[in-house]
């Protein structure tokens, strides 16, 4: 029983962080609201004896992207944001009605399916020890394959985000003539 | 754990349709960035509670392959964000509905 309403209590806050996450106007706002929905994710992770997959989860999601969202919404166009500024695309009846099918679509079959209403097996766990022997034995090519993914894409990242202009710019000699401003023009 | 596998199923459904919906409907390209985050985890609850709930739960598949997912998710984040700042250098906004060069 106790089990059923951490449950219920955790997904109704993570559905609700979701929500906000999505439809706030304050980006940064946002951002948090995102965070909370993961963290959220992580404790139904440990509520599902998932231990380490929870707990990576919180490191990788709460603690990395949560951070180089922040970090892309400062580097943009900031937190302020006109009110004038519409937030949604203009075709956002459409979108909502095809959420609104996709989501019945998948509903429906999960609770008119029998064989999905059972309930858990008791004491199951994934320890540590086992998930790293597996790695080490059974999943050592993929273990490899994702580590390779993982170096191109923080060199891809950071050469696509630099600059295209060179950073350090030797001053040239003299200062070059000052232009006449638009008061002055005026004024002459 | 009384609770039944549906329920996970059907809480991971919401979670999906709601990541879908920001994905789709708001204009900024990093709202839309988080919304394909909340898909992928969405989908990685998934694997996780049929891994819980399912035969052969002493095969760890369901964890192993949410690990891996986590991992290419947080690669896909970082080079998604840096493709939203490049774009932003380039053209001063990251707003989707103006980002239309290719349009015919």
């Amino acid at each position: 029983m106790a089990h059923e309403i951490t449950f219920y209590l955790i997904a109704l806050l993570t559905l609700a962080a979701a929500i906000a996450a999505m439809s706030l106007r304050n980006l940064v706002h946002c951002a948090l609201c995102a965070a909370g929905a993961f963290a959220g994710l992580a404790a139904i992770y440990l509520l599902l004896n998932a231990e380490f997959v929870g707990f990576a989860q919180f490191l990788v999601y709460v603690g990395a992207v949560a951070i180089l969202i922040v970090f892309t919404i400062l580097l943009t166009q900031g937190v302020e944001m006109k009110s004038s500024v519409a937030l949604v695309s203009p075709s956002w009846l459409t979108g909502l009605a095809i959420t609104g099918l996709m989501l019945a679509c998948i509903v429906a079959p999960i609770l008119a399916s029998p064989s999905l209403h059972r309930s858990a097996p008791p004491n199951i766990a994934a320890p540590v020890k086992k998930i790293g022997e597996e790695l080490m034995t059974g999943c050592i090519l993929p273990l490899e394959t994702v580590g390779l993914l993982l170096t191109a894409a923080l060199l891809g990242a950071v050469v696509i985000a630099m600059s295209d202009k060179p950073p350090f710019q030797p001053k040239t000699a003299g200062n070059p003539p000052r232009r006449e401003t638009q008061e002055e023009v005026s004024l002459r | 754990m009384t609770t039944p596998l549906s329920h996970y199923l059907v809480f991971s459904a919401m979670l999906f349709s709601i990541g879908f919906a920001g994905a789709v409907l708001r204009r900024n390209a990093v709202l839309v960035l988080i919304g394909l985050e909340l898909m992928l985890n969405a989908a990685n609850l998934n694997f996780i509670a049929f891994w819980r709930y399912g035969a052969h739960p002493g095969a760890l598949t369901g964890v192993l392959f949410t690990l891996f997912s986590i991992a290419i998710a947080a690669a896909e984040a970082a080079v998604g964000l840096a493709l939203i700042i490049a774009i932003y250098r380039h053209r001063k906004t990251i707003q989707m509905d103006r980002l239309d060069s290719l349009k015919g």
